[in-house]
């Protein structure tokens, strides 16, 4: 009988996982010794945990180190993309201490399930053959699951829970399939021996089985991602989930899926360029107007920024159909101020809410304005940079992205894309008039700003405004993080 | 000092961290600090007016790197010519009347009210110094953040949607500018560019095809802007709903954006095109103009009429612009700042007098000028001015730009603008007749005070102004005219390049053509006019 062989293992690559996975796992066990009043303590734990990650993924910044016979890899694509995933993360703990306890759902699994999510997500953007992804996409899915449905004695947070494991299974098959068909063609899994097989085909695009599994994988992401029409699942899971959790989820995961299908599409399939880009093309138009347009009419903020996400998908999706240098980095950047301003905004959606999610109109916004004067502003910086106005990160974001377009000849796309972005300005700004022009009918006496949700809206300020005014460092980064695919 | 322009945008900007530590209800603090921001801003933007060197260079240039970012390159890059330097002056000097005037009319949330003009202030004053494709679109929407919530907050009824219309409206246009923009820099980037720099891009030899695309992108987002018809009707709105402050701003600065956006860009970046599509323009100008005279004439509310006549004043604007001559962009440029004046002025006036009845319905009003005389005097030579009175600034800007488009191409269009200038008359002096005179038979009108020291003051420099401009406009002109020769050599030098007999431009300076002296301005500028078309229009030449 032969001898397996072992390959030599270096566990750098995947030290911050590892680390998250052991932290997560002693929290769990923490938890048990916690008394249910001071669950608390889980968040800040795993807040300083999200921290100490955030340095130990930063320190691997530079360096290119492949692992497990090149299923996971470290290099500054996954190294962006893991911090991406971090501050979402640690956003999203920061601001759910409070609303959990206010929902009476404070239980402490909440956050070791964060991080297995994280976990999952890093190991997206880390790995290099398609099982690694398939695996992190578990991780993070079946965390997700969870957490969706986490507000158990709530019917809606159940029924969110619910419909994003069917939906979510059901994509997953898809993605599994064109996985295999895409292993049939090439007889790898490996991301880089798909590439040097097809690279070597000398008409890749008349190969049936290699186009299905490509395509078929496409749609597993496009699903992931919330990409029209694989979308449906969107409003009702956002909706339903915990607040906290949706801000999480319209952030991290999405971040996740583009940087699997990105690592995908442009290592594997460049020669191939052609027939995903158009099947881009569509899709980011398709989720940009679907988006936009479902968003005007809703009153529901929450329901509202769920289908603004689609739209932002879009957004990234046009960046991602010009699939240049300048596109691509324009995701990074992207996602980064995403998760800044739109997690900044569900954090000012939590704290006018009441229990029981009630108050979460628009209608209920009304007068916020010169009540709360600060937390106001810093709605109208998260609105201002979702819409994508100068000088805030968004505008920055959206103008690399469309630049991508334009660079690559696809004008309509980008013009698409910015009368879209002028449509997106009505929904936005009919927050603010609620806010600034309507008279009060409330006096917002219920709101208590502890330290950590004005933290998180401190970070959150500075990240949708300062990256728009001094870009330069972090579009830097984000074009030496695309430099390696 | 060479950083003089930085500093006079900043100001505002220093200011409004000021306003943020004085406590909100100290209303007569925040607004005693507004003004003196406003004022010191003036007083700073003062040396640039006097250091300017009466030449096309631009100067006070700051050039400083910004943004680097894989095919992007965006520099800090500020400057001012002839033809900025004047409309920064403008903003500069119509900013302390409009605090000025918000005195009393504004009680609610001052503190937020100030930050708002003054933020507007230094996005305004960006947008007319970037000489930075990029910068300039920055400030260009920057602007509309603080001009959205001045409508939204302090409006009138109908305050939401005028100021959410005036926010996609101007949204809508400026995006596809971006897209052009973004185009328009690749471009460069083929021809070895490496950054947004504008001047460069006048050097761009494009083909007409896509000149025509970017010249429609930048053209939309101007125009409507500016505004020209059909694109308008975002302005009667704004301004009806809009504080004192917001329409004053709104008319003598923001309009302005759109109609310099054609001098300092579209035109000059896209001749050919600009040379292709000025009938189309002209035309839409002249409909502007007869269209909103027409429409004013009916309007029963005060405010309303003179936003239509905004409309009206810049369709001659742009019909002095596209006559492509010195003549005529001259006339324009002075149109610009005359029409800021003035329908200032008017804004300021119809301000005065809802402060006092809380209406602006014509037939509410009657004999006014018995009870508040020094008001009918004021606003008898603001409505002079409006209409064009010889005399007055207004007759300047507009005789120019008759002459302008009658030497050029657009001899029919101008003649048919011409009746523009007596619909104006009609309009106006109708409106001021049923206002001011006749009976004082309405009791609330019977009791109405005069304009008080503060009104005065706010008046009194406008009113200097209109008889300065209208009597001695050397200054300005002589200011403005190497860079308005220089862009319309721009303008021809690309379309001319196939026609080598062109003769060169005679040594005319408008400035010494134009007589200064009241009574006779008419008719030696009259005698003037044979001259003057033959020897400058371009395509006469063909």
């Amino acid at each position: 009988m032969d001898m397996i062989t072992i390959p030599a293992v270096n566990l750098t690559p995947i030290m911050p996982e590892i680390f998250l996975s052991v932290m997560a796992m002693a929290l769990l066990l923490i938890n048990v010794f916690v008394p249910s009043s001071k669950k608390s303590y889980l968040s800040y734990i795993s807040f300083f945990v999200i921290v100490a990650t955030g340095f130990i993924t930063a320190a691997g910044w530079g360096g290119h180190i492949e692992s497990f016979s090149g299923s996971v890899v470290q290099d500054n694509f996954a190294t962006f993309f893991k911090l991406i995933f971090l501050t979402a993360a640690g956003l999203a703990t920061l601001i759910s201490d409070k609303y959990m306890e206010r929902e009476g759902c404070n239980h402490g699994e909440l956050y070791p399930l964060i991080l297995f999510t994280v976990v999952g997500m890093m190991l997206m953007a880390s790995g290099t053959d398609l099982m690694t992804i398939f695996l992190g996409l578990e991780v993070m899915s079946v965390s997700l699951y969870v957490l969706a449905g986490f507000d158990r004695a709530k019917s809606k947070s159940n029924e969110a829970g619910l419909k994003y494991f069917l939906l979510g299974a059901f994509s997953t098959g898809f993605l599994l399939y064109g996985m295999a068909l895409t292993y049939g063609a090439t007889g790898s899994t490996r991301i880089s021996v798909i590439a040097s097989k097809v690279s070597m085909m000398t008409a890749p695009s008349a190969n049936t089985m290699l186009l299905a599994g490509m395509l078929l994988m496409i749609t597993g992401f496009a699903f992931k991602v919330a990409a029209a029409p694989f979308h449906m699942w969107t409003p009702d899971v956002y909706e339903g989930a915990p607040t906290p959790m949706t801000a999480f989820m319209s952030a991290g995961p999405k971040a996740a899926g583009f940087a699997a299908a990105l690592r995908i599409l442009l290592v594997s399939f460049p020669s191939m360029q052609a027939d995903w880009s158009q099947l881009l093309w569509i899709l980011a138009v398709l989720t940009m107007t679907v988006g936009n347009i479902t968003a005007l009419r809703q009153d529901n903020i929450k329901r509202m920024l769920a289908y603004s996400s689609i739209a932002h998908a879009g957004y990234v999706l046009v960046g991602f159909a010009a699939g240049n240098p300048t596109g691509t980095a324009g995701i990074l950047f992207y996602m980064l101020s995403y998760t800044f301003m739109n997690i900044g905004a569900f954090a000012i959606i939590i704290l006018v809410g009441k229990k029981g999610e009630s108050n979460g109109n628009v209608q209920d916004f009304a007068g916020f304005g010169f009540k709360h004067p600060l937390l106001a502003v810093a709605m109208t910086i998260f609105l201002f940079s979702l819409a994508g106005m100068p000088p805030t990160a968004g505008f920055i974001g959206k103008f690399y992205l469309f630049s991508g377009a334009i660079e690559k000849g696809y004008i309509w796309l980008a013009i698409i894309g910015v009368l879209n972005s002028a449509a997106s300005v009505y929904y936005y700004l009919r927050v603010m008039v609620f806010m600034y022009m309507k008279d009060a009918t409330e006096e917002f006496d219920w709101m208590q700003v502890t330290a950590p949700v004005a933290l998180s809206l401190i970070i959150s300020v500075v990240g949708s405004l300062l990256p728009g005014m001094i870009p330069s460092v972090i579009l830097q980064y984000a074009q030496q993080a695309v430099k390696l695919i | 000092m060479s950083n003089l322009l930085s500093l006079t945008t900043f100001l505002p900007v220093l200011g409004v961290l000021l306003l943020l530590f004085i406590p909100k209800d100290s209303k007569a603090v925040l607004r005693g600090v507004a003004l003196a921001v406003t004022v010191v801003t003036f007083l700073v933007s003062l040396p640039i007016l006097t250091g300017f060197q009466s030449n096309a260079e631009f100067q006070f240039v700051e050039n400083v790197p910004w943004i680097a970012a894989g095919p992007f390159v965006m520099r800090y890059n500020v400057g001012v010519d002839g033809i900025s330097l004047w409309l920064v002056i403008l903003s500069t000097f119509i900013m302390p009347l409009a605090v000025l005037s918000t005195w009393t009319a504004v009680e609610e949330k001052v503190k937020e009210y100030m930050i708002c003009l003054l933020l507007l202030e230094t996005g305004m004053l960006g947008a007319f110094v970037s000489l930075d494709l990029f910068l300039f679109y920055i400030f260009w929407e920057v602007m509309l953040i603080p001009m959205y919530f001045i409508i939204g907050i302090w409006g009138g009824k109908n305050k939401i949607y005028a100021a959410v219309k005036f926010f996609i409206y101007t949204m809508v246009g400026s995006l596809l500018m971006l897209v052009a923009l973004v185009f328009l820099y690749f471009k460069g980037l083929a021809a070895g560019y490496t950054d947004f720099g504008l001047l460069q891009f006048f050097n761009l030899h494009l083909d007409l095809s896509t000149q025509i695309w970017l010249f429609l992108a930048f053209a939309l987002a101007f125009a409507i802007k500016v505004p020209m018809f059909p694109l308008h009707t975002w302005l009667p709105d704004a301004h009806t709903e809009a504080p004192t402050a917001g329409s004053v701003i709104l008319a003598a600065i923001l309009l302005k954006m759109g109609t310099y956006g054609y001098v300092r860009f579209a035109i000059p970046l896209f001749p050919e095109a600009a040379h292709k599509f000025a009938p189309l323009i002209a035309t839409l100008a002249v409909i502007g103009v007869i269209y909103a005279s027409l429409v004013a004439m009916v309007q029963e509310d005060v405010k309303k009429l003179v936003a239509y006549s905004s409309v009206a004043h810049l369709g001659f604007v742009m019909l002095g612009v596209f006559a492509f001559n010195v003549e005529g962009i001259t006339g324009g440029m002075l149109q610009m700042l005359n029409h800021g004046v003035s329908t200032g002025a008017l804004f300021l006036i119809v301000g005065f007098i809802y402060e006092r009845r809380h209406t602006r319905l014509i037939t509410d009003f009657g004999g006014l000028s018995k009870q508040m005389p020094i008001f009918a005097t004021i606003f008898m030579i603001v409505t002079f001015s409006s209409i064009g009175l010889p005399g007055t600034n207004g007759f300047v800007g507009e005789f120019l730009v008759l002459i302008g488009g009658f030497g050029s191409e657009l001899r029919w269009w101008t003649i048919v603008a011409s009746s523009g200038v007596i619909l104006s008359a009609v309009y106006m002096l109708w409106m001021f007749q049923r206002v001011m005179f006749g009976e004082l038979d309405n009791p609330k009108n019977q009791k109405l005070l005069d304009l008080n020291a503060r009104e005065i003051t706010i008046m009194v420099p406008l009113i200097a102004l209109i008889f300065i401009m209208g009597l001695y406009p050397n200054p300005f002109i002589e200011k403005m005219d190497p860079a308005i020769k220089k862009l319309v050599a721009q303008s021809r030098t690309t379309t001319m390049t196939a026609n080598a007999a062109v003769p060169v431009l005679p040594a005319m300076s408008v400035a010494t053509e134009m007589p200064a002296g009241h009574p006779a301005v008419a008719p030696a500028a009259d005698a003037a006019l044979p001259s003057v078309p033959v020897a400058v229009n371009p395509h006469e030449a063909k």
